[in-house]
């Protein structure tokens, strides 16, 4: 019990704010009651309000750890993650890395920072410059972080390249992204994220723009990288049918706040939230049978971040909606079974 | 005997000529479909699947190398049709496409309505506001708001437009609909809004489906036949039931092991290799270099053995 404990993400630190601070300095992330808001367009001197993309997350994350943050597009999961790399300022919360305040790294050590989370594109080709040979875009990284002997940057690329499996080594490294296939271009992103030893990865929908076929190979090279170099990785998703073969825990993100965290064999056998319901019915496995039947989609769409809903934010869509309860009040995180939480009033 | 079938493929050929030579797109595709049902081709990307959709509908680019065979439509040769005959008489009246990615298929300073209505307003000469009408029940049809009608493309979301583009294929009521990667930039839920929509008009209308897709799970849900392409050749043809419990080919083999899955505990597998360039192609079997069944028959060229709607291209079934 004591060692099941020890691996979750401590429950009292991932609920809300209590009994945190002399924890949060063991964890390598702590994301603490995070609000990223993104303020509209203001009209003469009137205010025109916000896009709350990010409002109230918490999280931890230990070193080794890989967790994936599973929702559909405009919830919130992007922003948080360009929150986390230092490309979004928070409103109100903050970002604690090996216990520093995200908010407070300035210069040089934001650098430092920099250098010790890597970060995977969603879109290969997009995410590397046309122009540099995949040497350079490998150098460049060592370059900036002052990395001045040649041969030490040569011999720590044609390493990362192995990593990555990009064999033989001596062919890619002079290639341009546009002669490789996109399985490769992926693997050159992750040989980039990889070069300066991070120890958290943010993979933000790395297959999606993949072929089937090279889906799970990238899959299991990112899950190969995070147990040899046990790195903590965070993986983007809106795919629940890849999440079990990469991480731990999944958290469920809706509107910006997440809905449902769990271990991923306890969220896919018993998911809580009525959310988390829909994407898993919604999901499709290979089988004959699925043209036969329809499919069972809550109504309506995703809503404004501008306006949210009050109270539960999936309330409106929701068939178990209670009226008075959930349209009224926000529901906190409930844990129906230990290590489960669940932010949604039926498991009061 | 064979003239009742809705769509008969024969032999299609588009070649594409490049400046590193001949691009084999297309290369000797043949399949059939009728009315009520729905022909699911699956393929990775670059093994000509997107170029069959644009073989069919005969929207070709300039550097054609090769274009030939057969494409039946309730009968009728299609191909021997003249440019302004096929324009007039069977593009979006008999058949019509959803494009890839719809959300940049539409006009973004016409109105979506307006879209809509057009090609009835082209095809069908009606006047405008029978058109607008027209466009209205479709929108309907769809699950698209009616006061849609007067937004611009980009006041939807992702959904809508889909629903949009799919009612500007249907609103001509054609024979045949080619959907071309319908859902693929879209979100779970919509995915599953825009299938359960799918199935729902596969069943009342009278139309044909031809579903092109590198996604097998999703694919599953509208599929009645399966065609599986590689390498610009189909290598599978087969029923959605069998198909889906157990693919013949070695590739559909592979392909479906390699898809990740929700409710079965199956360590997903990948497919070594690559797929070959479809300018030099292997001789003989174009997939023996990836195939762990391979023996020494497979460096001829293999016909599709089986015959009616259950065909593989591998020795292994001679």
């Amino acid at each position: 019990m004591n060692q099941e404990s020890a691996r979750l993400p401590n429950p009292s630190t991932a609920i809300g704010g209590d009994g945190r601070g002399d924890r949060s300095d063991a964890m390598l992330l702590s994301v603490q009651d995070l609000h990223v808001w993104f303020e509209l367009k203001r009209w003469g001197f009137a205010h025109a309000g916000y896009v709350r993309a990010v409002d109230g997350v918490n999280f931890d994350l230990r070193q080794g750890e890989a967790i994936a943050i599973v929702g559909e597009s405009g919830c919130g999961k992007s922003s948080l993650m360009k929150t986390i790399l230092g490309l979004n300022r928070p409103i109100k919360g903050d970002i604690l890395f090996e216990g520093q305040k995200l908010s407070e790294l300035r210069g040089r050590s934001l650098q430092w920072y920099r250098s010790q989370v890597g970060y995977v594109q969603q879109d290969p080709y997009g995410a590397l410059p046309p122009f540099m040979s995949v040497r350079r875009i490998l150098e460049e990284p060592l370059v900036i972080n002052r990395v001045k002997d040649g041969e030490e940057r040569q011999a720590r690329i044609v390493k990362v390249m192995e990593e990555v499996k990009l064999f033989p080594v001596d062919d890619f490294l002079t290639k341009f992204p546009h002669m490789l296939s996109g399985g490769q271009q992926q693997r050159v992103v992750i040989a980039r994220s990889m070069i300066l030893n991070p120890k958290l990865l943010v993979a933000d929908e790395p297959v999606s723009m993949l072929d089937a076929s090279v889906r799970v190979e990238i899959l299991k090279l990112l899950r190969g990288l995070q147990e040899s170099h046990n790195l903590a990785v965070i993986y983007i998703t809106h795919d629940l049918s890849t999440v079990r073969y990469f991480s731990e825990y999944i958290f469920v993100m809706y509107a910006g706040q997440i809905v449902e965290k769990a271990r991923v064999n306890d969220l896919l056998r018993h998911a809580r939230h009525p959310y988390t319901h829909a994407l898993l019915e919604a999901t499709s496995d290979p089988d004959a049978k699925n043209a036969e039947v329809f499919k069972e989609v809550p109504p309506g769409e995703p809503p404004s971040l501008v306006n949210p809903p009050s109270g539960c934010r999936f309330h409106p869509r929701c068939p178990h909606m209670m009226k008075d309860l959930c349209d009224v009040q926000v529901p906190p995180d409930f844990e129906p079974t230990p290590g489960h939480f669940a932010a949604c009033w039926l498991y009061r | 005997m064979t003239e009742d079938r809705l769509l008969r493929v024969q032999d299609l050929v588009l070649h594409f000529r490049t400046t590193q030579g001949v691009v084999q797109a297309v290369d000797g595709v043949s399949f059939e479909l009728e009315r009520h049902e729905a022909v699911v081709i699956i393929g990775e990307s670059g093994c000509g699947k997107s170029s069959l959709a644009r073989a069919i509908l005969r929207l070709l680019p300039r550097n054609v190398h090769a274009y030939s065979g057969k494409v039946y439509l309730n009968g009728t040769d299609v191909m021997s049709l003249d440019e302004e005959q096929f324009r007039r008489e069977v593009r979006w009246v008999k058949m019509s496409l959803v494009p890839q990615a719809a959300m940049n298929a539409l006009n973004p300073v016409l109105r979506v309505g307006d879209q809509v209505a057009e090609p009835t307003m082209v095809h069908l000469k009606v006047d405008k506001q029978q058109a607008l009408q027209q466009a209205r029940k479709m929108f309907e049809h769809v699950g698209v708001p009616v006061d849609f009608l007067n937004r611009y493309a980009f006041e939807l979301s992702g959904g809508m437009r889909q629903r949009v583009a799919l009612a500007m294929a249907l609103v001509t009521a054609p024979d045949l609909v080619i959907l071309d990667e319908p859902t693929s930039a879209l979100d779970v839920l919509t995915q599953a809004n825009i299938f359960n929509l799918l199935k729902r008009l596969k069943r009342e209308l009278a139309t044909g489906f031809v579903l092109i897709t590198h996604d097998i799970a999703t694919s599953s849900e509208l599929a009645d036949h399966v065609a599986v392409m590689y390498a610009g050749q189909i290598v599978e043809l087969n029923d959605a039931a069998r198909f889906f419990s157990e693919p013949l080919h070695p590739y559909s083999q592979k392909l479906m092991a390699s898809v990740p899955r929700l409710r079965a505990d199956i360590e997903p597998d990948f497919i070594t290799g690559q797929p070959p360039s479809l300018i030099n192609l292997p001789a003989g079997c174009r997939f023996a270099p990836r195939c762990p069944s391979r023996f020494a028959k497979c460096d001829q060229d293999p016909p599709l053995f089986g015959q009616g709607r259950r065909q593989v291209r591998c020795w292994l079934y001679e």
